[in-house]
């Protein structure tokens, strides 16, 4: 080490970074040790539960929370909708009761005297003419650029179809809620399920008339996010008032029916798209019209997001929303992305069948349009390599297997900028050799712990088990929420910019005891050393940091190259389709994904992984399936809401792409890119396979037999 | 969940005498696998429920000159575990479609014939038949798992029996006792469900202060085969959207009797005489079943989002006949 500029070590110098690393609250998450937020329960701990509308659409006539209140073990009662009040959404919340026991906030919610005027609510948002009809429909921004209609009056082919993708809900394992206690009458302290530790107590300062000062926000472990948990949300805030209203401890975790009709939705995209080519299937013009819902607010995804990836320079996109009565919108990882690149992938595929090409060339040839042609191509070819894409693929509906079944392959690809987001932290170094870091960060389930962990152990040159990583604490030095895959370099950045400087104040003290030039010293394996020399240990260096711990900040994002931005990725799906039954069985799935410098091998595989399992879920199980005749969420329930299982995931092969060069971009965000594109490749696959298109997402067996059928998706 | 009473009777009697204090208030619980839920979610909100788990008479089985008879609470596990159940392939593999862990060690044989309908309507509180304002809203609404057989009366649900048609294709019976201990008959499992007209009928013959001790399912004999075929829209713990179970009598490579009993996708377990005379005297080849299919589907009316299930219990048929081919036979 001889200049003292921030970078990270060359591949080979590395001894613990880059490597698979086990997550460090691996045994105690797997021992129950962990606590979420559902798990915290202090002494006197009133448990809440929630009276929520059951009607699409309705108004307030009357309501009476004073029969709650009569109830044993009801400790308060708080009312978040009054008489008159507009209720927009089955589940939507009434009212909340905190209790001894759950079962008695049950029977006070029982309790609860309401009336409503029932209302005539508006649910579906895939047929656009008559949500027209009923006057539900919003115009909304769309995008044109370049020649369209000429382009499209000249092309040698016109591809036209139409394609889409239901609501699906966030789903995460742990729902959202959270444990508030009162210290004296103006702190409060909250336990939440957020992924946002840092940014959530002036959320609750502000409606509560507190200083956000005395606020603090904990969260040590999350059981999912998935973009949905940024804020207290109307379950938290209500928490801390019954926690202030009785004086003890109040947890509200919503109850699974209420997380998924409530807590956040990914919008509905539904598209008629046309494009132009010529007959080498280089694409020259894009026209659409998109729709889809939110909520009540009536948007869909945004029309700059089409088309996905590729930037055709001629493209119109009309764009409108439709208002119906369904529960809100919350960012879904990575928003927008999934949507539309199902919708433009899957075209561009019809158009390779439509032009009788096989659509990995038709990719091929239009990767000109892409940010990174070079990239993609040599991410296609090693996807191919593993899928055994050449030997495979056949022409559309030709590949017939035993029995009803029919056999495809599907590609697509995406991109993401997964730069890292704004963070500091404090790394503590004391003189027994142990170390603390300290950040306001949050544990996603992605391992946040383990890479900030990784970071400072490699920096030091020590073992994993002498730094203590502290983090999920709105009291640590801030950290941005994670979204948009932000937190690996968010984090990783600060903590090696603080440990270099820790480590160089270290230097400095071994320079000056042993007498050595500082310049010329490294930190590796527990010893620092000299031009290959031992001058002392890590904890004789330690040593003479003295009884005060040095302390040193860290701040990011810079621009010295630690992190850096924009990753793609190829994905292919081998599929078997039974024709008569209708369902898809995964055979294969490749996953070849760039993501910058590797900090854990291990979890960046699993954050592959878990995306594909993700894209696969909303690709073919996951529906919120609204009644138009109640207006109800009626699968609002884990048994019909379906989630693929581990046999419904077939075999995964995730493929890190790694080169010097992307190594060089330094740590760029993974938790969204490879959920992206699944969709698409799966989609693709079944065309292939059953020779027609699926159009509307999740491909489940009764839209692949009616695809089959030729009729109604 | 309401307060209830628990009784936990330790004879058929002393169970009958808990049911028929209140019957029309009282639940009877076994395995607890759907039953614990629908008191959780208020669907049912029953006054006293009487567990019948401790009534050793209704546990296990016991071999019979004439077959097997088996005790209310056995436990589909315990179906797995035993060789007895070998001769009864199609019963077999229902259960290990059932793909819990769980589901299986508690789930018990007559809890599974007495499981209330999936209908997402009467599960979030509509009611067994889902009438709103004279309109069914299955009907009306989202039917894409409700019936496309036997729908024509009020009731548009599906059976939820995952052993049903499997027991009636090899000719099983249910010994049903009550009101008073002194009444008891025996009925053939198809004649134990019906088609209910109001939401008060239940969804088998059963009536308050009734239940089911036993089931006997008759021996079997070298000549027949049994087999069953489950479409199952996911590999995790998920409900068929249409099954076929079928027995087959044979006299060298001649069908001499058939039985065709489709599930879930009628409000009971759906025999399709008809299409099973098709097979009476003839070789199965992949043309015949295909009829057979075609023939047992006729008469379905799909609603507006379930005509896929047609295409899928035609199948069901078709994959459940020619696994009942005996493996010593070419057929083509």
């Amino acid at each position: 080490m001889a200049e003292r500029k921030i970078h990270w070590k060359n591949s080979f110098e590395n001894k613990l970074l880059g490597t698979r690393v086990p997550r460090v609250e691996g045994v105690s998450i797997a021992t129950g040790q962990a606590k979420y937020t559902a798990d915290i329960n202090h002494p006197g701990t009133l448990f809440a539960r929630a009276l929520v509308s059951l009607n699409a659409y309705a108004r307030i006539k009357s309501v009476d929370i004073e029969p709650a209140k009569q109830i044993p073990g009801v400790k308060a009662v708080k009312l978040l909708k009054q008489t008159g009040d507009e209720l927009l959404w089955d589940g939507q919340l009434i009212a909340v009761v905190a209790a001894e026991r759950p079962e008695f906030a049950q029977d006070g919610v029982r309790a609860i005297k309401i009336e409503y005027e029932v209302l005539e609510h508006f649910v579906d948002a895939e047929d656009l003419e008559t949500a027209q009809s009923a006057g539900k429909v919003n115009r909304l921004r769309g995008q044109e650029e370049g020649e369209v209609q000429r382009t499209f009056l000249g092309a040698e082919v016109i591809h036209e179809g139409y394609y889409g993708l239901q609501t699906v809900s966030h789903a995460c394992l742990e729902p959202h809620g959270a444990h508030t206690e009162w210290k004296g009458d103006d702190q409060l302290h909250v336990y939440l399920s957020t992924q946002n530790v840092s940014g959530t107590a002036s959320q609750f300062a502000v409606p509560l008339g507190l200083k956000t000062a005395n606020v603090t926000v904990q969260c040590d472990y999350l059981g999912g996010g998935f973009g949905s948990k940024s804020s207290p949300g109307e379950w938290g805030l209500v928490a801390a008032e019954l926690a202030r209203e009785t004086g003890r401890p109040v947890k509200f975790m919503l109850d699974r029916t209420t997380e998924l009709k409530t807590a956040g939705i990914r919008p509905s995209a539904f598209c008629k798209v046309r494009i132009a080519a010529d007959k080498q299937g280089n694409v020259t013009a894009w026209e659409a019209d998109l729709w889809g819902t939110t909520d009540t607010e009536g948007k869909t995804i945004a029309a700059t997001a089409l088309p996905y990836a590729f930037d055709i320079k001629n493209r119109l996109t009309r764009a409108s929303g439709i208002r119906i009565n369904g529960g809100p919108e919350q960012p879904w990882r990575a928003p927008d992305a999934p949507q539309a690149c199902a919708i433009t992938q899957t075209a561009m595929d019809d158009l390779a069948a439509k032009l009788e090409l096989d659509p990995y060339q038709l990719f091929l040839k239009n990767l000109d349009k892409t940010w990174n042609p070079d990239l993609y191509t040599d991410q296609m070819r090693i996807a191919a390599e593993l899928m055994e894409w050449e030997q495979n693929w056949k022409p559309r509906g030709t590949n017939k297997q035993d029995g009803a079944m029919r056999r495809g392959l599907g590609m697509a690809l995406h991109e993401w900028t997964g730069k890292a987001h704004t963070a500091s932290t404090t790394i503590r170094v004391h003189a027994d050799g142990t170390v603390e870091t300290f950040g306001g960060s949050q544990e996603l389930g992605t391992g946040t712990r383990t890479v900030i962990g990784i970071t400072v152990a490699e920096t030091f040159g020590i073992p994993l088990d002498r730094v203590k990583v502290n983090i999920g604490s709105s009291t640590y030095p801030r950290s941005e929420r994670s979204s948009r895959s932000s937190t690996a370099g968010g984090v990783s950045g600060p903590n090696r910019r603080a440990a270099l400087k820790a480590l160089w104040k270290i230097f400095d003290l071994v320079a000056g005891h042993y007498q050595v030039e500082a310049s010329r010293l490294e930190a590796v394996e527990g010893k620092i050393r000299a031009n290959g020399q031992d001058i002392c240990t890590w904890e004789e260096a330690t040593a003479l940091i003295g009884t005060m711990p040095l302390e040193v900040q860290g701040e990011g994002p810079e621009a010295d190259g630690l992190t850096g931005s924009r990753v793609g990725g190829v994905q292919m799906a081998d599929v078997s389709v039974d024709i008569e039954t209708g369902k898809v069985q995964i055979n294969r799935f490749v996953a070849v994904q760039d993501c910058g410098l590797i900090l854990n091998r291990l979890a960046a595989e699993s954050q592959v992984y878990g995306g594909i399992i993700m894209g696969i879920a909303s690709a073919l199980f996951e529906e919120r399936i609204l009644d138009n005749k109640t207006g109800r969420f009626i699968n609002a329930d884990l048994f019909n809401y379906k989630l693929p299982r581990i046999g419904d995931i077939g075999d995964l092969k995730v493929h890190l792409y790694e080169t010097e060069e992307t190594r060089k971009q330094g740590v760029i965000g993974l938790g969204e890119p490879p959920v992206i594109s699944s969709g698409a490749a799966l989609s693709n696959a079944v065309a292939n396979a059953i020779g027609v298109r699926v159009p509307v997402l999740p491909m489940t067996p009764i839209r692949v037999l009616n695809a089959l059928e030729g009729g109604q998706s | 969940m309401n307060s209830f009473e628990y009784a936990h009777p330790e004879t058929e009697t002393e169970a009958l005498e808990f049911l028929n204090e209140y019957p029309e208030e009282t639940m009877i619980l076994a395995g607890g696998t759907d039953a614990l839920n629908l008191i959780k979610q208020e669907i049912v909100q029953p006054r006293r429920v009487v567990d019948l788990k401790r009534i050793q008479s209704l546990q296990g089985f016991t071999r019979e000159r004439e077959g097997l008879l088996l005790g209310a609470t056995l436990t589909l596990a315990e179906i797995q575990e035993d060789y007895a159940f070998q001769q009864y392939p199609a019963l077999l593999q229902v259960i290990e479609n059932i793909h819990s862990l769980a589901s299986r060690s508690m789930g018990t044989v007559a809890g599974d014939l007495c499981h209330l309908p999936n209908c997402w309507y009467f599960r979030t509180g509509y009611g067994l038949l889902a009438w709103r304002n004279g309109e069914s809203l299955p009907e009306q609404g989202r039917n894409q798992y409700h019936a496309i057989l036997g729908n024509t009366g009020p009731a548009k649900y599906v059976c939820a029996s995952r052993l049903a048609p499997a027991l009636i294709a090899v000719g099983a019976s249910v010994r049903v006792v009550g009101p008073t201990p002194i009444e008891e008959k025996w009925v053939p499992l198809e004649k134990f469900y019906r088609i209910p007209k109001t939401d008060l009928q239940g969804t088998t013959i059963l009536n308050p202060g009734q239940f089911v001790t036993h089931i006997r399912l008759p021996n079997v004999d070298e000549t027949m085969t049994f087999a069953s075929y489950e479409v199952l829209p996911s590999e995790g713990l998920d409900w068929p959207t249409a099954t076929a179970s079928v027995s087959l009598k044979w006299e060298e490579d001649i069908v001499q009797d058939a039985r065709i009993v489709l599930g879930h996708v009628a409000p009971l377990p759906w025999i399709s005489m008809s299409a099973a005379r098709l097979l009476i005297g003839q070789r199965l080849t992949e043309e015949l079943v295909a009829e057979v299919a075609e023939t047992a589907l006729t008469e379905a009316v799909p609603l507006s989002e379930n005509r896929y299930k047609i295409s899928q219990a035609k199948a069901a048929i078709k994959r459940a006949l020619l696994s009942a081919i005996p493996v010593s036979f070419d057929i083509t």
